[in-house]
């Protein structure tokens, strides 16, 4: 009973709270939490293992119906420059130097990571992008505006626009071959991977998978899953044996999940709605009060204290 | 009929004279300006966005967004902030500069839409957040919603004017029994989306730079468009009364110089209230560091040079009853809202990036191109309705 009441109080004050302070939902309620869907999928990828074929990016666009590449595989000149993905690229390898002299460089595979809870998802004013049960991150060509927002909230700078397309640009990016997914099949880039560099399954196994790795490889690695917590969490796991700020991935994003930057802005809407109207209201009655006097006295009143 | 509307069109005098009036060396100019944009609105509706814009995917939002949207809303808060001074604050001596106020706003916010339709990939999508998919939790969904709700509102707060041109007699006392409703929703409307353009970049935190992204920014929004719209008031009354005296009451023009010193005073108060706040933001994400940085450098120019200084600059026209100086001031505010604006949605966004690209020269022919149509729908209105004088038949009325 007495417990009752103090949650009740708590939950009074917590929202009291997130009114008039913009607390956000999830510091004042925990079940606001959201772990992830629990039987979703993802995708591991062992950087050491990874030689920079390119297979994936050739795979990728053909399971897209994308234009095939435009550097064929043999010419490495490709990587001379720093890559991103862009409309018809859903996925880019970037190689970069090994700092111990006598080691390989390294290539990294770069698409959407498929975050747990997207920036993307959370920027797009018309929802045509949105999380599935299963773990991608999935566009809707027929509801987009092409505000692009989308873009500028992505924390990994991986959405791309149809610039030069006039009449239905899209938002392009990786897919994470969601419909093979839903046919029980591996994502075409995991599955054409010569060296096993990509592991496709559900995610928990995964990071199962990968620790056990990191266990058995004293030293070999880095003792950091890239993406287990990054942004809250995405569908994408990085193994690394070199500090992943080197290889190009963002560093100081921090584990919050990016919707929650503009859930306390966006919980102050309801409450303005409600409070100005009363604040403005009341403004206006006190200066109308303020001209004229009320009652028959105090305009008396007022007349003797203004003998003109 | 016709004749009607050729009267009103024509603005009074015969067709063959209002034409032959029309060639003037700003109309040509203006003209000359607009013509050269058209060929370039054409071919970006034909080839796409990224003939006329780098294209670039890091940088998605260019000049558009950055003049149209983020600098255009907070220059349009004209009529919540003079509609809420007279109707609500009892401020009834700003009366004279209301309508020209809502008339501002509303120009900004429908050439804001104007903007965003050139921006949009599919613009003639633009209804679906009303219509057909919902995003409730973005911040863009509540910027779609609020202008066009709000460009609504300014508008049923212009129709006494346009009823007044029209000698639409009961519509007229309708538009005017909706004044404090619509006022007060206007308000409510223009805080939210004032500070909704600044919580946009709450999104990015990794790629906006230190020194602009704050959990303030929707705040910093809202209270820089305070004094960026009494700026606007003070200098677009002083436009009007230079160039198009004869528009302009007797009475408004001799009120003018103290009406501008108080638009002055509180657009002053307005500035030292964002400085105050801009150092508690500063203070809040803990980074002192970084101002002898290039950024750091470039923010104190903004803080001191475009927001304390304009704040000094009003105080001193004010106690020196110098309504020329506050005009100049108002003008440097102006500038400087815009450079803030500018920072935030493209210098210092993607700061850690190498290669940048900000915008291309053929956006800015566009943007030209577009405001010189912004001022020709201006004065067209200024020269026809009761605006800035009050109509004959409706004396007291303004």
């Amino acid at each position: 009973m007495k417990n009752n009441r103090r949650r009740f109080l708590q939950g009074i004050t917590a929202g009291g709270g997130a009114l008039f302070f913009s607390v956000p939902a999830s510091a004042s309620n925990s079940a606001e939490y959201f772990p992830g869907w629990p039987d979703r999928v993802g995708l591991l990828m062992d950087l050491s293992l990874c030689i920079g074929c390119r297979k994936c990016e050739e795979a990728c666009k053909a399971a897209n119906q994308l234009p095939p590449l435009r550097t064929p595989l043999e010419d490495l000149s490709i990587f001379e420059r720093e890559r991103r993905t862009d409309a018809e690229n859903y996925t880019v390898v970037n190689r970069y130097a090994n700092p111990q002299p006598d080691r390989p460089p390294v290539y990294v595979k770069e698409q959407c990571m498929h975050c747990e809870e997207p920036a993307c998802a959370s920027a797009c004013l018309v929802g045509a992008l949105s999380k599935s049960p299963e773990g991608a991150v999935i566009y809707n060509k027929n509801i987009c505006l092409g505000c692009r927002y989308c873009m500028i909230a992505c924390p990994f700078n991986i959405p791309a626009y149809e610039y030069f397309n006039p009449t239905s640009p899209q938002v392009r990016k990786c897919t994470l071959c969601h419909e093979r997914i839903s046919r029980q099949e591996t994502p075409a880039c995991a599955k054409i991977c010569p060296n096993e560099a990509i592991t496709f399954g559900k995610k928990s196994e995964l990071i199962d998978l990968a620790r056990e790795k990191i266990r058995n490889h004293p030293g070999k690695y880095q003792n950091h899953l890239y993406g287990v917590s990054e942004a809250g969490g995405t569908s994408w796991l990085y193994l690394s044996e070199l500090p992943f700020e080197r290889l190009g991935f963002p560093a100081d994003l921090g584990t919050k999940p990016f919707p929650e930057f503009t859930r306390g802005f966006l919980s102050m809407v309801p409450a303005v709605f409600v409070i100005w109207p009363a604040l403005l209201g009341g403004l206006y009655a006190f200066t109308q009060s303020r001209k004229r006097p009320e009652t028959a006295e105090q305009r008396n009143q007022a007349n003797q204290s203004n003998p003109a | 009929m016709s004749a009607w509307i050729l009267e009103r069109v024509c603005n009074g005098v015969p067709p063959r004279t209002y034409l032959r009036q029309l060639i003037t060396p700003f109309n040509l100019a203006a003209g000359l300006i607009v013509l050269l944009g058209c060929p370039f609105l054409v071919w970006r509706y034909l080839q796409g966005l990224g003939v006329v814009t780098h294209a670039s995917n890091d940088q998605p939002w260019g000049l558009f967004l950055a003049w149209g949207l983020f600098s255009g809303v907070p220059l349009a808060s004209t009529g919540f902030l003079l509609a809420s001074a007279v109707y609500l604050f009892g401020m009834k001596h700003y009366y004279p500069l209301l309508r020209p106020a809502v008339l501002t706003g509303f120009i900004g916010y429908f050439f804001a839409v104007v903007y965003l339709l050139v921006d949009l990939g599919m613009p003639w999508r633009l209804p679906y957040p009303m219509i057909r998919s919902f995003g409730t939790g973005s911040v863009m969904f509540l910027v779609a919603w609020h202008v066009a709700l709000y460009l609504s509102t300014q508008f049923v707060e212009f129709c006494p004017a346009i009823f007044e041109w029209l000698g639409a007699d009961r519509f007229r006392r309708w538009a005017l029994r909706v004044t404090i409703g619509a006022t007060i929703f206007g308000v409510i409307l223009s805080t939210l989306h004032q500070s909704a353009l600044g919580a946009l970049f709450l999104l990015a935190p990794g790629k906006l730079h230190p020194l602009w992204y704050s959990p303030y920014l929707p705040l910093l929004f809202f209270i820089s468009s305070i004094f960026a719209g009494l700026s606007m008031v003070i200098v677009e009354s002083a436009l009007v009364s230079r160039y198009l005296p004869q528009r302009v009451g007797l009475k408004s023009l001799q009120s003018l110089d103290p009406l501008t010193l108080g638009l002055g005073k509180g657009a002053a108060l307005a500035l030292v209230t964002y400085f105050a706040m801009k150092w508690i933001a500063l203070a809040h994400g803990h980074h002192w560091a970084l101002l002898n940085t290039g950024y750091g450098w470039w923010f104190l120019v903004e803080v001191f040079g475009f927001v304390l200084v304009p704040s000094f600059l009003f105080l001193a026209g004010v106690r020196k009853e110098n309504a020329r100086l506050v005009r100049w001031t108002a003008v440097f505010t102006i500038v400087g809202v815009i450079a803030n604006r500018f920072t935030v949605s493209m210098f210092a966004f993607n700061w850690k990036l190498p290669h940048r690209e900000f915008f291309y020269w053929k956006e800015l022919i566009i943007v030209a191109s577009i405001v010189a149509i912004e001022v020709l729908t201006y004065r067209w209105i200024v020269n026809r309705l009761p605006v800035h004088k009050e109509h004959p038949r409706y004396p007291g009325a303004h």
